[in-house]
């Protein structure tokens, strides 16, 4: 469809809306509208964002596929309960700036939600129009155009108004979703807000682990300008536990409130034959020196290094396995294959991941899994001996269990092992901070405030929840605050 | 924060040390710690460092550092009064002190720097305190007068014979070892062939050994595992199970071989930044 098309598509029915004429069949009849993005064999060379996003002709007609139903059952679908059918309305009637308000009663970070949030299992997955194809990618487009009018707010006009100062003081541990969500709404009540990050850089995940081409760091970086405009304090290099523990900061340091959001951090291995080999990375190591140290500037403006590699195995199916396999392809790997031990359904990953990855040339060796690494004299990565898998009967996570072959090993030559199966918890705030709870994994435990077994101690995001996602961090950062609002009224009235 | 550099030294024609501001590391920090600095906002790279020596009144730290690569070149560059971008820490687990009684400290060329304040907390622990220093030779020892003042005994070692006695460290070690002064634990520091060869002697004598390791690292935070070793068959991490650990049960071997995982690109990173800083004229001064 061409642009011209679109415009008149978009009149004529436009037209017949104003009518009280446009019926659920012309909505269904639609062309749902495909996101323009850099060309697969181009992006392969550059970091550059791969979605461009939609027009404004494009957004109004994907809007115009939502057929408002009463009870908009995509709300459900929202981890933070955005009231999705009221802004994609708002977006079909043209009205941007209503609709962007509307998502920020319930999510601060649209920009990045429109980009990384699994919508196909949320939100477009409870979708009626989707439902109707029988395909939550053709349910509309929640997401895209959720980025759409984000995007539209460039200088970030809509700073949050601050309620008067309270005198209350809140540590907000961990700069990433959660914690700027947490620090976000806690500031609006009025309180002394400081953000402890512990790397040189805010933004967390979003700046360590989600690529270039999928989040640009310019829009995080809106997000903390954001924080920063509210009157939020930022210290970075500031390792909660070892530059000051939790106790330190509430006996010593006058904070009232603490939230941890550290995130989940501490990659898992397989423990396999050959994990230490030199080649071997966890995919946090690939791609923090890939993303947070911009090694492929290595040489020019960066001074981290990365493994120059030829061919890359990247085992995993989720999506950081995705963006490590499409940033081994832009570092210039020959040859990137995506080793996963079930079938492309049960991928953790976003569709549209998968599609891109698949797109820029990842070739996907499923029902398989390295059995152990081979290296050479000098323990360099030499290839893999994997086994096939079968899939049996449905495990405790609802997906079919993956069921070694006996004797079908085979090789795949290698010089680089990207391990992306996900991470266990971080141990630091376990190792510092006596009085807290935390479950057989690492994680710790909370109440359904978000409260730990500390007073004034509110915790949330991977750290909480083990491997999640920046949506479900960024709720519990929401519905951690309003405890931690809450809690602080009542502690300032006892004062 | 401020980390200004408040004094710099030059120890031996590759080892530098520095007294920076990092008030709040300073307070928090205990012997076996280390930080990770940077040097700019954008994109230098993370290197760790061991803290030397701190002051918690004064709100300072002292670091000692070899320079190997690009950042540690251009720290060496930087002079009193400049700021060092970003200070990060104390990081790692602190080491364990106690009275174990007679103890034997032994260091290696630039691992004489994590080796010092340990030293000290064992001497203030009550430990009889026997330190083996070795350099390749007279000019790369460091921190001698530091271990002279804390140690009941001291024994140099140079490779060369340039001063104290001609040896690798681990012929005086296996010699207390023997005697009557028989330690009851070894802390050893230094490179990784040194650590593992002092390592072999101390397990021939049932002797409990620390090593502290000094593996390449990106976060410092246990985040990314690039400092991973292999202890008693199992991946630890350097940044959140040690610095430290049970030289017994390290895989040396594979450590070694992890070191030099990207020996090639520093070294280009290197050249290109020292004929860079020749060109602005850095080297004349």
């Amino acid at each position: 469809m061409t642009d011209k098309e679109r415009q008149q598509l978009l009149q004529k029915l436009l037209e017949k809306q104003s009518r009280d004429k446009l019926t659920p069949s012309d909505r269904f009849e639609i062309p749902p509208q495909d996101m323009p993005e850099q060309d697969a064999a181009e992006r392969r060379a550059n970091v550059n964002e791969v979605a461009l996003g939609y027009t404004p002709t494009q957004a109004r007609l994907e809007a115009l596929r939502c057929l408002g139903c009463k009870k908009a059952p995509c709300i459900k679908g929202c981890p933070v309960q955005i009231r999705i059918r009221d802004f994609v309305c708002a977006i079909a009637d043209g009205d941007y700036t209503q609709a962007l308000a509307i998502i920020k009663e319930n999510s601060l970070l649209p920009a990045v939600c429109g980009r990384v949030c699994p919508q196909e299992v949320q939100c477009q997955q409870t979708c009626t129009v989707g439902i109707k194809f029988k395909d939550p990618t053709k349910a509309v487009s929640i997401g895209r155009l959720e980025r759409f009018v984000a995007d539209l707010d460039k200088d970030n006009a809509s700073i949050p108004a601050v309620a008067a100062e309270t005198g209350m003081k809140v540590a907000v541990i961990g700069s990433g979703p959660g914690g700027i969500v947490a620090a976000a709404d806690t500031r609006r009540a009025g309180h002394d807000v400081t953000i402890f990050e512990a790397f040189h850089k805010t933004g967390g995940v979003m700046v360590y682990g989600i690529p270039e081409f999928r989040l640009p760091k310019a829009i995080v970086q809106r997000e903390i300008d954001t924080l920063e405009k509210m009157g939020v304090k930022i210290v970075c290099n500031f390792i909660v536990g070892r530059t000051r523990a939790i106790e330190q900061l509430m006996k010593e340091d006058g904070f009232d409130a603490v939230y941890i959001g550290v995130g989940a951090g501490l990659p898992r291995f397989m423990s396999i034959e050959g994990e230490s080999l030199i080649g071997v990375f966890s995919a946090n190591e690939y791609l923090t020196r890939a993303n947070l140290m911009r090694a492929y500037d290595f040489g020019k403006s960066a001074d981290t290094p990365i493994v120059q590699s030829k061919k890359v195995a990247v085992i995993g199916g989720g999506n950081v396995a995705m963006d490590s396999a499409r940033t081994a392809v832009r570092l210039g790997a020959e040859k990137v294959y995506l080793v996963y031990r079930r079938t492309e359904k049960e991928m953790p990953a976003r569709v549209e991941e998968v599609h891109h990855a698949k797109e820029e040339g990842v070739e996907f060796h499923i029902l398989q899994s390295p059995k152990r690494i081979i290296g050479d004299d000098n323990s360099r990565v030499t290839g893999i001996e994997c086994l096939k898998y079968r899939l049996g009967e449905p495990d405790d996570s609802g997906r079919r269990r993956p069921i070694p072959i006996e004797g079908s090993e085979f090789r795949i030559g290698l010089d680089t092992v990207i391990i992306a199966i996900g991470n266990a918890a971080n141990p630091l705030i376990r190792q510092t901070t006596p009085g807290l709870e935390f479950n057989k994994w690492g994680n710790i435990v909370v109440d359904e405030n978000c409260k730990t077994l500390l007073e004034g101690v509110y915790a949330g995001g991977d750290i909480v929840l083990g491997a999640a996602t920046v949506i479900l961090a960024m709720g519990q950062g929401r519905i951690a605050a309003a405890a931690m609002n809450e809690y602080l009224a009542k502690k300032k009235k006892s004062i | 924060m401020s980390h200004k550099i408040l004094s710099k030294e030059q120890l031996s024609e590759n080892v530098f040390t520095a007294e920076i501001e990092a008030a709040l590391v300073a307070r928090a920090r205990k012997p076996g710690q280390f930080v990770i600095i940077s040097l700019n906002n954008e994109y230098a790279e993370r290197i760790p460092l061991t803290i030397a020596d701190a002051d918690a009144e004064k709100g300072t730290i002292r670091l000692i550092w070899q320079r190997v690569g690009k950042t540690t070149a251009e720290l060496a560059d930087l002079k009193e009064g400049d700021e060092i971008a970003n200070v990060a820490g104390p990081l790692g687990k602190p080491t364990h002190i106690e009275n174990f009684g007679i103890v034997a400290c032994v260091g290696g060329g630039i691992g004489n720097a994590p080796l010092l304040p340990i030293a000290k907390a064992l001497k203030q622990a009550g430990n009889k305190v026997c330190s083996i220093l070795g350099a390749r030779n007279k000019e790369l020892l460091i921190l001698e007068d530091e271990f002279a003042r804390l140690s009941d005994e001291l024994i140099i070692t140079t490779d060369d014979g340039s001063y104290g006695r001609k040896a690798l460290v681990t012929e005086p070690l296996e010699e207390l070892c023997k005697s009557e002064k028989k330690p009851n634990q070894v802390f050893a520091i230094g490179p990784a062939i040194m650590m593992k060869f002092c390592c072999a002697v101390t397990k021939r004598y049932n002797i409990p050994t620390q090593v502290s390791l000094n593996t390449i690292m990106v976060d410092g935070t246990g985040m990314c595992g690039g400092c991973r070793i292999e202890f008693d068959g199992q991946p630890k991490f350097v940044c959140v199970d040690g610095p430290e650990f049970d030289g017994h049960k390290v895989n040396f071997d594979l450590m070694m071989k992890r070191l030099g995982a990207y020996k090639d690109l520093e070294q280009k990173a290197h050249e290109k930044y020292q004929k860079h800083r020749c060109k602005i004229g850095l080297d004349k001064t």
